[in-house]
Formats: structure tokens, C-alpha cells, sequence
């Protein structure tokens, strides 16, 4: 393939996570991971909880710091990074898109787009713009001054993808982003994403335990008992 | 960063989110600003009114006044009862102004007689009678309203002369002031039921203006008012020597009052060494107004402490409830984190919203501190006063520095949350 020559937008050697350093119930979860995300995949990441699943996200999403190996996110060490730089990182690199939304109940769906380019220092008529061309993106452009709670759970989630773009990311981080929705509305948040991948070349990493959403990635990594399992990449049509 | 307005909106959103308790939350501090405000106020009010009273004795006024002296071993003195010899003269009096001249503009003395009624056609008015010298018109500043004041024939010749209020004028004489100059006025001591048994045959010469000092239940028409005739005349009926036990000096503006008492106090004490039981002593109206303004502002300081109290607890209800929306909101914390929110935008998203409330609390207590204050002092001084702008800067300021303070400690709890942590929080 192609695009295996170009730079890595993920690129991890030797991540190992552990917790509880130095007591007695120290415990491993990550063992050594290597990954390589290249600029356009759309990724998907299964495994069975307890796993570590959730724990390499947390990474990837530079949430976290490993505790050993290296990580380059689209040319920033994140390994290294304090935690002002981490700010920065997910701020401009990354963008979230949780199972149960994460939108902030009492502001407006526009306001909620706007807060990742509100702590950019991006200016309220920059926001305001770029936050409707967003929601008109994902169909939500009727409902901009619409509380969380006056939304459906599919629209909720459109919302929090327009508000994950905000900053157009490198990559677009989905925690199993259908997980509280009905198959049919998460069909359509399915097919946003791949139309974000397709006509917007954004990057996704898709975390899921669903191997029928997986199947419908580029790749599908697994994660076992705290590595990935690269035997199982797949490359589907 | 995030621009000061960004913030206000943050945190307002914040604030507004949960208005009913916002308001809970402010009542702390509405109250505690209230009572220090409408403290503060009241005590202005009580010292402008101390001031306005004394003030209008003369602020520039000293009193000279015999007081009993000591024996060298503490003892009080064998005789204390005046004699002839121990009274104030007047070329003691005469040699102090000569002594310091240009320092004296004036000097008052009084002597009280009896309280009494006027009466004339079956009408009465009450009366308190005292003996002035001629000084004393223009020491105290009594206005007239026609006639004249007592002067040194009248003292000289021992005359029955008077000057009478406008409000004998109009219970006796119908209030035609000029009617009543020349007029005869029978004075009684006491009531018809309780009568005294001097009786005064007077000639009005003067009437002044009264002025109403003090509240009273009384009817208007019954406040008894002061009766003024000559101080010789009205020792001699008395039976007193010439003299004085007491006197108001006025001095002159650029004079040091203060200094000035005690000044003439030792220039007059050169009179009493030789005296065993007499001597004089003296006190400025500067001084009085001071001490009490003193006074005034030290309970009210004391007062505000108290009051400062509740505005503390207020504080700590802030911080709890700070505390508890933290927790509350753990959630969104993370998810503002995951959004690349840095530790400091979170914490002063917090701080301020705490500041928010106390400075809406504030100005709210500010608002009904000045109300309590107001009517406060027009209770206790007869006039509305208003906090003084340094009081409200202050109070506006210090409810800024509670916000911050009580802030703090839980802005900085949520901004050193984990956001993995708080992304979990169910």
C-alpha cells in the first residue's frame, strides 16, 4: 500500500503501561505495543474488556503517558510531553468522540462545538462560524441553539463529532461511539464517519467491541491480553 | 488563553445553571456584606449627628468650669460648697484676654433658674428659665426673630428684661413677634398643680428662633423652650454671688481649641493656688466630638468584626457548595480536559464563577446594607445616610477576595483532576 511509505500519524514503538509503580500490587496492562496509523486509515481496535483496550485509547488520546516506549502523534512526542503540552496535544490533535456523548448539559449544541476552539484562543466570530459549518456538516444545522437534552441520542452524537472536528484534528478518537445508540441511528453515525474518512481524509481510530463495525474499517487490530495482535490485521475491501 | 469575557461567560454559564442555589449560596454573603455596610452606615450616621450636635454648641467652644481639687494626700477637700471668693471673675476673665488676645471672640455664661410656665389670658406656654450675659447670644448663635438680645445695661441695672422663643410668642401672643416686644409676661415656677414660689414680672425685649433639638412625644405647642434674662438679675435672685462656676469660651477659628483649654485653664489655675478646695478645669468641644467620634468608631469597628464573622461563614458555605458543583460536574471537567481545557482554564473557570456569586451577593448586600443603614441612622440621627464610597469599594472588593479565596481550594480540585478518572465518574 501506499500510504505505508508515508509518515505514521500514530506512530508507537514499545508503549508498556503500568500502574501502581513501586507497591506491591503493581500491575502491567500494556506489554510492549507497536502501532502505525497512516494519514487517511480508518482503524478499528477490538478486544474483549480487560484487554487494555481502554488503556491503549487512553494513550493514543494523550490522555495518558506511557510508562515505557515512545509515541509520536503526527510528529509530537506525547511520551514526553507535561502536562500542558498534553492539553495542547488533545486540543489540537485529537477529537473525542465518547459512548455516551460528553456534551455539556447546559450549553448549547453551538457552544458545545465551539470549546475546543474556545481553549484553542480561537475568536467568538471564528467559532461561531466554523461551529455552524460544522453542524451543517453533520445535519445538525437546524438545531445550533438546541440544549443536549432537547436533542435525540443520534443527533447528541453528531453534535459531539462536529465538536470532535472542531480543531480539525489528526485523528478522530471513537470510543464506541454506537454503544448507547439503536442500531438504525447508529448506522447513520457509522456512515458519518466514514464519510468524514472518505471526503475529509480525517484519520479515524474506531474502539469497539463490535467485530461487524470493525469489519467495516481498514484494519482491524486486536488487542489479547495486553498486546496487539497483529496476525489479525485485516485489510477489508 | 481564554479572554477575561470567555471566562465570565464560562463561569456565568456555570452560575446560571443553578440559579436557586447560586442565590442559597449568596445569602452568606449577602448577609454578611448587609450588616457591615448597614453597620458602618448607622455609626456614620450616629458620629455625623454626635458632630452636628456638639457642633452646633460650637465647635470652637471651650468650657471653663470650677471643679472640686484634691488634698495633696487624695483626700477630698474639707469644704465643697461654693464660697464668694472661689467664684470665676470677670478680671480674671478680662486678664486672660489680655493675656491672649484676639484668641477670645466671645464668652457665655448661664446660670438656670427654675422651670416654669408662662401665662398670659389663660393661655401658658413652658418655660425653662436661665440667667445669660450678654455674651452668650452670640457664643451660642441664637437667631432672632425680632427685638434685641440682653446687653450690659440690662446686666448692669439688674433689669426683669427677657428674650423669649417664637414658640412662647405663639402660644401667648398669637405669634405676632413684633406684638410681643414691650409686652409684660408672668412667669410662675412650676405647674398650676405644683406651683413654686417664685414668680417673675418680665418685659419681652427679644424673641428668637427656636429650633427643635431633639425628638420628644410632647405636643408641639407643649415643648417647653428657654427663657432667657440677664445673668445679674437672675443671681441676684438667687442669692449668688457675682461670678461664674462655669463658662463657654469661643475662640477663634484659627485657634487651637484643644490647646487653648488647657491653656486658659492654667492661666486661670494662677487664681486658685492658693485655693484649697477649687480649681479650674476645662475641655474643648473639639476634644468631646473627637472622643466621641472616637468612641463611635470603635464600636462600630467592633460591631463590623461580628458582622465580618458571618461574612466568613459565608465564605465556607461558598466553598462547600463550590466543593459539591465540583463533584457534581466531575463529568464535564473531563470531558473539557479531553477538549484540551488546561489545568489553569479549568481552574480559573471555577475561581471565577466563585467570584460570580460572591460579587452578585455583594451587590446585592451592598444594596440591602444601604437600605438598613438608611433608615437605621434616620432612626437613630434624624438624617438617611448613605455608605460612603470607600465602604462600598471596600465591601465590592472584599466580597471579590472572599469568591477568590473560598474559591480557590476547589477550582484547584477540579483542575487537577485526572481526565481518565473523571471521564469514568458515574
Amino acid at each position: 500500500m501506499s500510504t505505508d511509505k508515508r509518515t505514521p500519524i500514530i506512530q508507537m514503538r514499545g508503549i508498556v503501561k503500568r500502574f501502581y509503580i513501586g507497591q506491591p500490587n503493581e500491575l502491567e496492562i500494556l506489554h510492549g505495543i507497536d502501532l502505525d496509523v497512516y494519514p487517511g486509515e480508518f482503524v478499528s481496535i477490538v478486544g474483549a474488556s480487560g484487554s487494555g483496550k481502554s488503556t491503549l485509547m487512553n494513550i493514543i488520546g494523550a490522555l495518558d503517558r506511557p510508562t515505557e516506549g515512545s509515541y509520536l502523534l503526527d510528529g509530537l512526542a506525547v511520551d514526553t510531553a507535561d502536562d500542558l503540552e498534553l492539553s495542547a496535544i488533545r486540543n489540537q490533535k485529537v477529537g473525542f468522540v465518547f459512548q455516551t456523548f460528553n456534551l455539556v448539559p447546559r450549553i448549547n449544541a453551538q457552544r458545545n462545538v465551539e470549546l475546543p476552539m474556545l481553549y484553542a484562543g480561537l475568536s467568538q466570530t471564528q467559532r461561531a462560524a466554523r461551529a455552524r459549518e460544522l453542524l451543517e456538516m453533520v445535519g445538525m444545522g437546524e438545531r445550533t441553539s438546541h440544549l443536549p437534552n432537547e436533542l435525540s441520542g443520534g443527533q447528541k452524537q453528531r453534535v459531539a463529532i462536529a465538536r470532535a472536528m472542531a480543531n480539525d484534528p489528526a485523528i478522530l478518537l471513537a470510543d464506541e461511539p454506537t454503544g448507547a445508540l439503536d442500531s438504525k441511528t447508529g448506522r447513520l453515525v457509522m456512515d458519518l464517519f466514514h464519510k468524514l474518512n472518505r471526503e475529509n481524509g480525517k484519520t479515524i481510530v474506531l474502539i469497539t467491541h463490535s467485530q461487524e463495525l470493525a469489519r467495516e474499517t481498514d484494519r482491524i487490530l486486536t488487542m489479547r491480553d495486553g498486546l496487539l495482535d497483529t496476525k489479525s490485521e485485516v485489510t477489508s475491501a | 488563553m481564554t479572554s477575561l469575557i470567555e471566562n465570565l461567560r464560562l463561569a456565568w454559564e456555570g452560575v446560571a445553571a443553578n440559579k436557586m442555589r447560586a442565590l442559597l449560596t449568596m445569602l452568606g454573603i449577602i448577609i454578611g456584606i448587609a450588616s457591615v455596610i448597614g453597620i458602618l452606615t448607622v455609626g456614620e450616621g450616629m458620629s455625623g449627628s454626635v458632630t452636628q450636635n456638639l457642633g452646633s454648641l460650637g465647635a470652637n467652644n471651650i468650657n471653663l468650669y470650677l471643679q472640686i481639687k484634691e488634698t495633696p494626700d487624695g483626700q477630698l477637700p474639707l469644704r465643697m460648697v461654693y464660697e464668694p471668693e472661689d467664684y470665676i471673675t470677670d478680671p480674671m476673665l478680662d486678664a486672660l484676654s489680655q493675656r491672649y488676645p484676639g484668641a477670645i471672640l466671645g464668652i457665655s455664661a448661664m446660670n438656670y433658674m427654675f422651670d416654669g410656665e408662662g401665662r398670659r389670658d389663660g393661655s401658658t406656654a413652658n418655660v425653662s428659665v436661665q440667667g445669660v450675659n450678654e455674651g452668650f447670644f452670640a457664643v451660642e448663635g441664637l437667631k432672632l426673630a425680632a427685638g434685641r438680645t440682653l446687653n450690659q445695661r440690662d446686666m448692669d441695672r439688674f433689669r426683669e428684661v427677657a428674650v423669649v422663643s417664637d414658640r412662647l410668642v405663639a402660644n401667648l401672643f398669637g405669634g405676632d413677634v413684633q406684638a410681643a416686644l414691650g409686652q409684660n409676661l408672668r412667669v410662675y415656677q412650676g405647674t398650676e398643680s405644683s406651683p413654686g414660689s417664685q414668680v417673675l414680672n418680665l418685659t419681652i425685649v427679644g424673641v428668637y428662633q427656636f429650633q427643635v433639638t431633639s425628638a420628644s412625644n410632647t405636643a408641639e405647642s407643649k415643648i417647653p423652650t428657654t427663657l432667657y434674662i440677664p445673668l445679674t438679675t437672675a443671681k441676684r435672685m438667687n442669692g449668688e454671688p457675682d461670678g461664674y462656676t462655669s463658662l463657654t469660651i469661643a475662640t477663634a477659628p484659627d485657634v487651637d481649641s484643644t490647646a487653648f483649654a488647657q491653656t486658659a485653664a492654667s492661666f486661670l489655675n494662677r487664681y486658685y493656688e492658693r485655693n484649697e478646695s477649687f480649681q479650674v478645669s476645662s475641655f474643648s468641644m473639639q476634644s468631646v466630638v473627637e472622643s466621641m467620634n472616637a468612641i463611635m468608631g470603635s464600636i462600630s469597628l467592633a460591631l463590623s468584626v461580628i458582622a465580618g464573622i458571618s461574612l466568613l461563614v459565608g465564605g465556607i458555605g461558598v466553598m462547600n457548595i463550590m466543593l459539591v458543583s465540583v463533584t457534581e460536574r466531575t463529568r464535564e471537567i473531563g470531558t473539557r480536559k479531553a477538549l484540551g481545557a488546561t489545568n489553569a482554564q479549568i481552574r480559573t473557570q471555577f475561581v471565577v464563577e466563585s467570584m460570580i456569586i460572591c460579587f452578585i451577593g455583594g451587590i446585592l448586600g451592598l444594596a440591602l446594607g444601604t437600605a438598613v443603614g438608611y433608615v437605621g441612622s434616620k432612626l437613630i440621627a434624624k438624617v438617611g445616610y448613605l455608605p460612603s464610597t470607600t465602604s462600598i469599594l471596600i465591601s465590592v472588593g472584599f466580597s471579590l477576595a472572599i469568591g477568590l479565596f473560598f474559591g480557590y481550594y476547589p477550582a484547584n480540585k477540579a483542575a487537577k483532576m485526572d481526565p481518565i478518572e473523571a471521564l469514568r465518574y458515574e
